[in-house]
Parts: structure tokens; C-alpha cells; sequence
């Protein structure tokens, strides 16, 4: 049925679409005054709007608190990438002990959550090997709490990005006479990386928001990170507003790097 | 290099083949393709390779380079058996230049790197004198102001001449050519086949597949006709395209060189009125090899 042949007082297609839009918009007008009016204002601005308490937070926050989860981040980050790289070579080792190997530890490091491969480096580790210390203080145990869990979902990542590069390229460079660990090195892995870098800056925001679990490790005041920091001073205040100060340090990272991965996505999705 | 392989060589007398190649099958699995192949390759001679799609003349030449592992029979280049299991295949790789139908350049390295790396890595020139080489391999195929460029910027024949230019870097003693032109735009096949009539002209031991029947007229010094994995004829250009002995080449040849007949199911508005001159044979350009991966390398 064509629209012309209707009758005169049945809508047309674009004054129902302006109907439907108008009802969404009163929705959210009625939304936004219900919350207006019901809210306790005074409350919630001095709860989350302490302006003189998130003032006090300065330079801290950023100096002390962001910098240790950056630094938290970036090494749990590298030891991941890693050992990812070791796990994604020997998925695709001829030797099939190894193949076995990585893929049992991807599974299990994958099956578990985060948290508890941290409390088995805080306090398991001490108990399994008394006398021993993992290198490096907390920042040892961070990083090797991050890497150990991103490693295995980086291990999968940097495979798909080993086979994605041609057939063609790995034997164009053994015609030339390079070793296959040398045609590996040179040509395969800056390519795979090249595939992969979208996935990792993404694997990268995951991390910085898991690197908040450290604060089950015991922590100075000087090793404290962004979740730590904020709730230490969140309780000591009864107020909420030093979380929201370090949520919003969480975001000032976070975003850009999730909108850079998606502009990095959709320009390799032109690419091909 | 074995012991045995050299007293072989030594033995035939004089100056080994370049390329022996002797009783070579290779099967993928059930399929059969190549069933006994004996073909051998002088020094400075240009030996082309014809045949329908499939009929194992890819297989053939990357038996030779050991990029396929022959099922049976042996390989000598330049004397050394690289069927030897024992044989350093890195260093008789790096006499042997390949060209591929997809040029397969490294598309992370500029021109000029994709010329210098295995000079350097594998040879283990010093920066200056690989980028000297690679210069001079860039001036001799066309392309010296293309240093700079990666090679998504270049079209396809470029590429292709760059890949040349980064095999001859090495210093080949012979080199090996896969459908160098089949993935080109016509109007491009022309300035790769020149880049390689000035090598046959140089002396280079050159095996080419090919589907360019005038180039194969008139550089090769033989012509080898293959189809079902085996070599139907094997003589001078003039009598194997000029005159074929066999029915099975006389068909082939007169599809490549008809292109009524060439088009005909494959790729229409084929080139007319070139049969015999340019004979480019558009239809016969294989599908891209793309991101699958078959059983490694050895
Ligand atoms: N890696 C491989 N694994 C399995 N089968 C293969 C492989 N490489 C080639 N083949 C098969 O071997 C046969 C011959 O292939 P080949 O590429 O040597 O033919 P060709 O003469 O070069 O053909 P074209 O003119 O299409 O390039 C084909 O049937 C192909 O499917
Ligand atoms: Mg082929």
C-alpha cells in the first residue's frame, strides 16, 4: 500500500516519527525533573562536591596516586606483552609439549578471577616459598600479578596477529636467507604487532582498571594508587568526593586510550 | 654441504647444472603434483616454464629453493644436493633469488629497507655498503628515486621491480621467477618483463613460470612444457611454442595465444588482436594466496 492512497487522517511516516520523538523526549524531561525535585541536593553536593576536600587531594592524587597506577599499568603491561609473546610462539610451536603447555596456562590463567592470582602473590607466595621474595617490593608483586593474568589474554592476541601476516612474507624472507627466527624477528612479529595494536590498547585500559586490585598487597602511603588513595581518604573523611577525584583521574586515562583504539580499529578497517 | 654432493657435481665433469633437478614427485596429501620431474638448468641460460593452471609448475620452482619439500627424488644447485636433509638450505637460499606473482614486499619496511635487510642481516654487510647495493639494484630497474616510499605507495609493477631489485641485492647467481606478472595490470607487465630481458641479458641463470608467450619466444633460451605434474616437451622456444610436437601443448598453446579462444569462460574483453604479440593472458591470473596458511616451511 502506498502512502498516497491512504486516508487524509492517518499520520504520514514522518509525522509519526516526530509523535514518537516528542514522547521520548517528555520521558526524559519528567526523568530529569522527578530527580531534580526528589534528590537531596545539600546532601549530595556535600557528599560528592566538597570542593575544599578534593582541593586538598592536590597534588597528591596526581603526583603520588596516578603515577603509581601508570607505573602499576605499564610494567604489569610489558611483562604481560611478554610473556604473551612467549605463549603465542609456542601455541604455534611444532613441538607439541609446548603447544600443551601455553594452552593449559591461557586456560587457566583466563579461568580465574584477577583478584585471587593477587592474594596468592601477597600472601600465597610467602607461605609456598618461605625464605623468598619476589624482586622488586610491590612493584615486583604488582607486575607480576598484572602480567601473569594479561599475559594469558595478550598470548592469544599476539597468535591471531602472527597468522594474520601472509604466508608470503615469511617465505619471501627465507628466499632471501634468513633464518626462520631471524624472518620471525624481523619481518612476522613488527607485522603481527602492527595488526595488533588495537586489541592491546585495549588490553591496556582493561589493566589499568585491574591494577586497583593491588590495594589487598599492603601499601605505604607512597605506593599508593588511585582506588587506594582515594578510599584511604574517602574513609577518613566520611565523604565521597575524593572517590569521585580518582574516579575521574581513571577516566582522564582510560578514554582517550579506548577512543584511540577504536580510531586505530576503524583506520586498519580501511586499510584492508 | 655434503661431502657426497660435491664428489657428485665434481663427477658429471666440467661445470655442474645450476639447477638438477631429478626424479622430483611431491604430493599435498592424496593429490599428486608432481610426478617425476628431471629438469636441468645451465649457467646463463633462461629456461620458461608453461603449463595450465595446476599443472605444478609453482610447486616445481619452490622445490628448487626448498620452499616445498620434494615428496622424492633430488634438487642440486650449483652442485650442493638441498634435498640433503643435512644441507645449510639458509646459505644456498641466499644464492638463489625468488620473485613472486604477489611480489610479497615487506610492507613495514621502506623501499630502501626492504632492500637492505637480509643484506645486512643475513649477509652481514655494513649499512653503508647495503644501501651502495641496494642504490645501484634500485637505478638498474627503474626506481632509484624510490628509496623513501613504502611500497603500498607504489603500483604494482613497481613493486614487482623493487622485489627484483631486492633479490639482486644478494647477489643471486641464479634466480627463480613465479608468474612475475600475472597479478599486474597490462599496461605494467611491460616495464617488469624489460627489467628481466636486461638480466637474461646480463647472463643470469634465470627459471621463469610464465604466461608471457613473446617473452618466452624470444629470452628464453628453452621453454618447458608442463601439465599433470609432468614435463610434456622440453626444447628451444621455436620448436616447443613455434612448432609443438604434442597435442596436449598444441591445445594449450592455442588458447594462451588465441585470446578469443583464452577468453572464453575466463576474463572477458581479453586484449584483442594480440595473439602472438603481447599475449598477455589475463584470464589465467590466479586467485590471490591471501591470509591462509599451508603446512610451513621445512
Ligand atoms: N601448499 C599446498 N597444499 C596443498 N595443495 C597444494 C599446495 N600448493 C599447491 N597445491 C596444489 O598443487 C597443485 C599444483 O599447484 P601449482 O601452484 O604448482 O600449480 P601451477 O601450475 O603453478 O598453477 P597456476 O598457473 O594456477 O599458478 C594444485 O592442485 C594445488 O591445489
Ligand atoms: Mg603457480
Amino acid at each position: 500500500m502506498s502512502t498516497t492512497s491512504a486516508p487524509a487522517r492517518r499520520l504520514t511516516r514522518k509525522q509519526r516519527r516526530r509523535v514518537s520523538l516528542g514522547l521520548q523526549y517528555a520521558l526524559l524531561v519528567v526523568l530529569v525533573l522527578a530527580f531534580a525535585f526528589l534528590a537531596d541536593w545539600g546532601t549530595l553536593k556535600e557528599n560528592f562536591g566538597n570542593t575544599d576536600l578534593a582541593r586538598e587531594m592536590f597534588p597528591d592524587v596526581i603526583t603520588t596516586a596516578m603515577v603509581n597506577t601508570v607505573k602499576y599499568t605499564v610494567f604489569g603491561f610489558l611483562l604481560g606483552l611478554l610473556l604473551g609473546l612467549v605463549l603465542a610462539l609456542m601455541r604455534l610451536s611444532q613441538i607439541r609439549a609446548y603447544r600443551a603447555l601455553a594452552g593449559l596456562y591461557i586456560e587457566v590463567f583466563r579461568g580465574l578471577p584477577a583478584l585471587i592470582i593477587f592474594i596468592f602473590i601477597g600472601y600465597g607466595v610467602p607461605f609456598a616459598f618461605p625464605g623468598w621474595q619476589i624482586p622488586g617490593g610491590l612493584t615486583g608483586q604488582v607486575t607480576l600479578a598484572l602480567g601473569l593474568v594479561s599475559g594469558a589474554y595478550m598470548a592469544e592476541t599476539v597468535r591471531a596477529g602472527l597468522q594474520a601476516v601472509p604466508k608470503g612474507q615469511t617465505e619471501a624472507a627465507r628466499s632471501l636467507g634468513m633464518s626462520s627466527t631471524r624472518a620471525m624477528v624481523s619481518i612476522v612479529i613488527p607485522q603481527a604487532f602492527r595488526i595488533i595494536i588495537p586489541p592491546l590498547t585495549n588490553e591496556l585500559v582493561l589493566l589499568l582498571k585491574d591494577s586497583s586490585l593491588v590495594y589487598v598487597l599492603g601499601m605505604t602511603l607512597e605506593q599508593q594508587d588511585l582506588t587506594k588513595y582515594g578510599r584511604e581518604i574517602t574513609q577518613a573523611n566520611f565523604n565521597s568526593t575524593p572517590l569521585l577525584v580518582a574516579g575521574l583521574c581513571y577516566l582522564v586515562l582510560t578514554v582517550p586510550l579506548s577512543y584511540l583504539a577504536r580510531r586505530l580499529e576503524a583506520r586498519q578497517a580501511k586499510a584492508r | 654441504m655434503t661431502a657426497t654432493s660435491m664428489a657428485k657435481a665434481t663427477a658429471t665433469g666440467g661445470r655442474p647444472p645450476v639447477i638438477a633437478i631429478c626424479d622430483v614427485h611431491k604430493s599435498f596429501g592424496e593429490n599428486q603434483v608432481l610426478k617425476g620431474i628431471d629438469l636441468e638448468v645451465q649457467a646463463g641460460e633462461v629456461v620458461c616454464v608453461i603449463g595450465p593452471s595446476g599443472s605444478g609448475k609453482s610447486t616445481l620452482l619452490r622445490c628448487v629453493n626448498l620452499l616445498e619439500q620434494p615428496t622424492s627424488g633430488t634438487v642440486h644447485v650449483e652442485g650442493i644436493e638441498v634435498t640433503d636433509p643435512d644441507v645449510d638450505i639458509d646459505a644456498v637460499r641466499r644464492r638463489i633469488g625468488m620473485v613472486f606473482q604477489q611480489f610479497n614486499l615487506f610492507p613495514h619496511l621502506t623501499v630502501m629497507d626492504n632492500l637492505t635487510i637480509a643484506q645486512r642481516r643475513v649477509l652481514g654487510r655494513k649499512k653503508d655498503e647495503a644501501e651502495r647495493i641496494a642504490r645501484r639494484n634500485l637505478e638498474r630497474v627503474g626506481l632509484a628515486d624510490r628509496g623513501d616510499a613504502y611500497p603500498a605507495k607504489l603500483s604494482g609493477g613497481q613493486q614487482q621491480r623493487v622485489a627484483i631489485a631486492r633479490s639482486l641485492s644478494m647477489d643471486p647467481d641464479l634466480m627463480l621467477f613465479d608468474e612475475p606478472t600475472s597479478a599486474l595490470d597490462p599496461e605494467l607487465v611491460g616495464d617488469v618483463l624489460a627489467v628481466m630481458r636486461g638480466l637474461a641479458a646480463e647472463g643470469m641463470t634465470m627459471l621463469v613460470v610464465t604466461h608471457e608467450m613473446s617473452f618466452a619466444r624470444e629470452v628464453a633460451s628453452r621453454v618447458v612444457f608442463m601439465d599433470g605434474g609432468v614435463v610434456v616437451e622440453d626444447g628451444h622456444p621455436d620448436q616447443v611454442i613455434g612448432n609443438p610436437q604434442h597435442a596436449r601443448t598444441r591445445t594449450f598453446l592455442s588458447r594462451v595465444l588465441d585470446p578469443a579462444a583464452a577468453s572464453l569462460g575466463e576474463v572477458p574483453g581479453a586484449p584483442a588482436g594480440s595473439a602472438g604479440s603481447a599475449g598477455s593472458m589475463q584470464g589465467e591470473v590466479a586467485p590471490q594466496v591471501g591470509f591462509e596458511r599451508g603446512p610451513g616451511l621445512p
